[in-house]
């Protein structure tokens, strides 16, 4: 899992090679193995950073090696780190907006380490850790936030389509992606991610129902954070929203999203059953938001009192790092290396934010369609009367 | 009289329409215990039940079907989209259910739905933050689609709004919430034909608080120059006339459009009969827009009367662009006026 120390992502690595048999620190058996009905979460990783056995999906991180670990560890840091600094940049008037993934960072790692370089994701507004594990620069993602671009990223060189902001929209993207890697006999897959909240949609409904009936290779990715803004999920379904898939007639699978190495071995599973032609899943990783909706909102005003206190309990860099240190696995070393990594990713993120240049005025003109033969003179005109005033 | 921001003044209108009648209920996301992201019901869920200001799921189109459904059983739903770029998942159900059942119906079934809308750019929002939208659904007959630009009329066009038989799109300017004004709360509202110019008439109609819901204001009385706007713009084109009356002593007739469908542009043909100049202002695209359709009427109605065509100040057409451009692209004050000089310079 390559990431320069400068913590610039370099291009995704294919899932690590076998090695054989995985590490044998297990100390408990896992009730839940995850198919619907079939019990609690996946669990790997016990909040207390202990790994627990589980049939089904130890052999799928069963390769993973003490530097891959590590490296999973370091992932999750890294985003946490770059996520507190856009917060604080927010604060400090340089970007517009800001929506934090605190809270989130196993899932986000976990299925975005799970995923091979060709497959495409189609995120929300909050995977910022999918897209560090996508190689896109952190400051690509901030110059969104901070009004400067659309997202002007290439979706096609990162296997990252465009934030989408209209909640579930991307979900009918990606199954529709997954039925054309389908058409080409390909061998990627597609995952979309949307929340709790976003499971109400129409668009994410149908996108059911197309992956479904077409079996197309998606994997859908629900990050069940609990909260829509200041809906909390029992507003959105009746039943664990993984169990959803039952009527759609593909399996559903839920993981302890804070898990960093289950939400691995469940998101790996799902895309190899997409890839083999056994066709969609529906993966729900349980999780927290543990900050505010976006910057421009405050959770005091519907959080339930000690709901914080205890997803904290359960928080996913903690228990990962627990584990590598109570394994021998972590060393003191490697912990004062990453620190200052992060704090080198922190300056270079707020450096670039603040010396991001404004986009030049007339940039608004280009690419509004992509034939630019054709002559349309009313518009020519505007763009001339803008030239005129900014002269 | 109270002085309140147009978010408070809209916050007791809708309180008002609870109060008023047992059958209003207040729907969307976010509208209970945050009071919506813009705290425009601020309070309301915990004084009328979870049951009459109801958190809904997450899905625009559901919030609209079902207020057709609920408004089928006798209830008079509002409706809150959270922003201009979300209101495009309901769609479908607005222009094809809601405007058209009336009518499908011979008349037997009227939908007394409100869809209030924060619409328009100006607060550095990400995308899909700063649409304005309001050509789509005045294109569509069977809807009636109203904008308030002061908390007086945030205030009582939101209560002639939900005491509408028809369904009303009303488009709220999401950059002028925070703005304070005037409002008189105990207003006899429901006195008030929904056709008229107020008391006293339409030249003089700024006098008069309380205008029917389907009435334009002359808000700033004018000799030179006949200016059209509605909603955010109506700040900006009133500022623009302080500098033309200050720098060129040109006095411009400023006139809120408030209603966009149907238009009611009498006061804007008698205003051009004077003045033989008429600018419009929007910030939604001029394509095929309001202007367009203003600047049709008045040639068609008043075109002996012109001095000038009829000049447009519009967004460009362009999708709205990332924040930091979004100054370049909303019609200013010097834009207004550059737009003024034009109709001299014919
Ligand atoms: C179609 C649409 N409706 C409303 C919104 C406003 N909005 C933005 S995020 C959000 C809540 C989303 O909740 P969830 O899907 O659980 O994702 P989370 O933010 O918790 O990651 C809402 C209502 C939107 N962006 N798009
Ligand atoms: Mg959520």
């Amino acid at each position: 899992m390559s990431i320069d120390s400068n913590g610039s992502p370099q291009a995704a690595d294919p899932a690590p090679s076998n090695n054989g048999p995985g590490k044998t620190d297990l100390v408990a058996p896992n009730a839940g193995t995850g198919p619907a009905g079939e019990g609690g979460a996946v669990t790997l990783l016990t909040p207390d950073g202990v790994r627990v056995a589980n049939a089904t999906y130890d052999p799928w991180i069963a390769d993973l090696t003490d530097e891959d670990l590590r490296g999973l560890y370091r992932d999750l840091v890294l985003v946490r780190r770059f996520d507190a600094e856009a917060t604080a940049l927010q604060r400090q008037g340089e970007l517009g907006l800001w929506a934090s993934l605190a809270g989130q960072e196993a899932a986000q790692v976990g299925s975005g380490r799970a995923l091979r370089p060709g497959d495409m994701a189609f995120p929300t507004y909050r995977e910022h850790g999918v897209a560090w594990c996508r190689s896109l620069d952190p400051l690509t993602l901030l110059s969104l936030f901070r009004g400067v671009t659309g997202g002007a990223w290439d979706p096609a060189e990162h296997g990252f389509a465009l934030y989408s902001i209209v909640v579930g929209s991307q979900v009918l993207h990606a199954t529709g992606y997954a039925m054309g890697v389908a058409k080409d006999g390909g061998e990627d897959a597609a995952i979309a991610y949307f929340g709790d909240g976003a499971s109400s949609e129409g668009d994410v409904n149908e996108a059911f129902v197309w992956a479904g009936v077409f079996n197309a290779p998606v994997v859908f990715f629900c990050e069940n954070n609990q909260w829509a803004i200041s809906e909390p999920s029992r507003r959105q379904s009746r039943v664990p929203l993984y169990r959803r898939a039952d009527g759609f007639g593909f399996p559903g699978v839920q993981v302890d999203g804070n898990d960093v190495l289950a939400t691995l071995a469940v998101t790996r599973r799902a895309l190899d059953d997409a890839r083999s032609g056994l066709g969609p899943v529906l993966v729900e990783a349980l999780t927290y938001r543990m900050g505010a909706h976006t910057t421009a909102d405050d959770p005091r005003r519907y959080r339930l009192d000690g709901e914080l206190a205890e997803w904290q309990a359960k928080d996913p860099i903690a228990r990962m790092r627990t584990y590598l240190e109570s394994t021998g696995r972590l060393g003191e070393a490697f912990q004062s290396a990453l620190d200052a990594e992060a704090d080198a990713l922190a300056v270079r993120v707020r450096h670039g934010c603040v010396t991001m240049p404004a986009p030049p005025s007339d940039s608004m003109f280009a690419h509004v369609t992509a034939d630019g033969s054709v002559d349309d003179p009313h518009f020519a005109a505007e763009r001339a009367m803008l030239a005129r005033e900014t002269g | 009289m109270a002085t309140l921001t147009l978010a408070k003044a809209l916050n007791q209108g809708l309180r008002a329409c609870l109060e008023d009648d047992p059958k209003v209920l207040i729907m969307g996301e976010d509208v209970g215990k945050l009071g919506g992201v813009f705290r425009i019901t601020d309070g309301l869920q915990k004084d009328f039940g979870d049951d009459r200001v109801i958190d809904t799921p997450l899905a625009e189109s559901g919030i609209i079907g079902t207020a057709i459904g609920l408004a089928l059983r006798g209830f008079r739903p509002i409706c809150e989209i959270q922003f201009d770029g979300f209101v495009f998942p309901a769609f479908d159900q607005i222009v094809t259910q809601l405007a058209k059942m009336h009518y499908r119906s011979g008349g037997r079934v009227t939908l007394p739905v409100t869809i209030r809308i924060p619409y328009g750019g100006g607060i550095g929002a990400v995308e899909h933050h700063s649409e304005s939208p309001e050509a789509y659904f005045c294109h569509t007959a069977g809807l009636r689609v109203v904008t308030c630009a002061t908390p007086s009329d945030g205030y009582t066009m939101i209560r002639q709004a939900v005491r509408s038989d028809d369904p009303v799109i009303f488009l709220e300017p999401k950059r002028r919430y925070w703005e304070k004004g005037e409002v008189d709360t105990a207003v006899d509202l429901f006195g008030i034909d929904p056709t008229s110019h107020g008391p006293t008439g339409p030249a003089h109609a700024s006098a008069a608080p309380v205008l029917g819901l389907h009435r334009s204001r002359v808000t700033r009385p004018g000799t030179d120059v006949t200016v059209v706007a509605y909603g955010p713009m109506m700040a900006t084109v009133l500022a623009a006339a302080d500098v033309a009356a200050r720098d060129n002593q040109r006095s411009l007739e400023v006139i809120d459009l408030r209603t966009l469908s149907p238009l009611d542009l009498e006061p804007v043909f008698a205003s051009v009969r004077r003045t033989g100049r008429c600018v419009v202002v929007h910030e939604a695209p001029g394509n095929v827009s309001l202007s367009a359709e203003v600047a049709a009427r008045v040639t068609e109605t008043a075109f002996y009367s012109l001095e000038a065509p009829v000049a447009r100040v519009t967004g460009f057409d362009t999708p709205y662009p990332p924040s930091r451009l979004e100054d370049l692209y909303l019609p200013d004050v010097d834009r207004i006026l550059e737009a003024v000089d034009r109709t001299y310079e014919f």
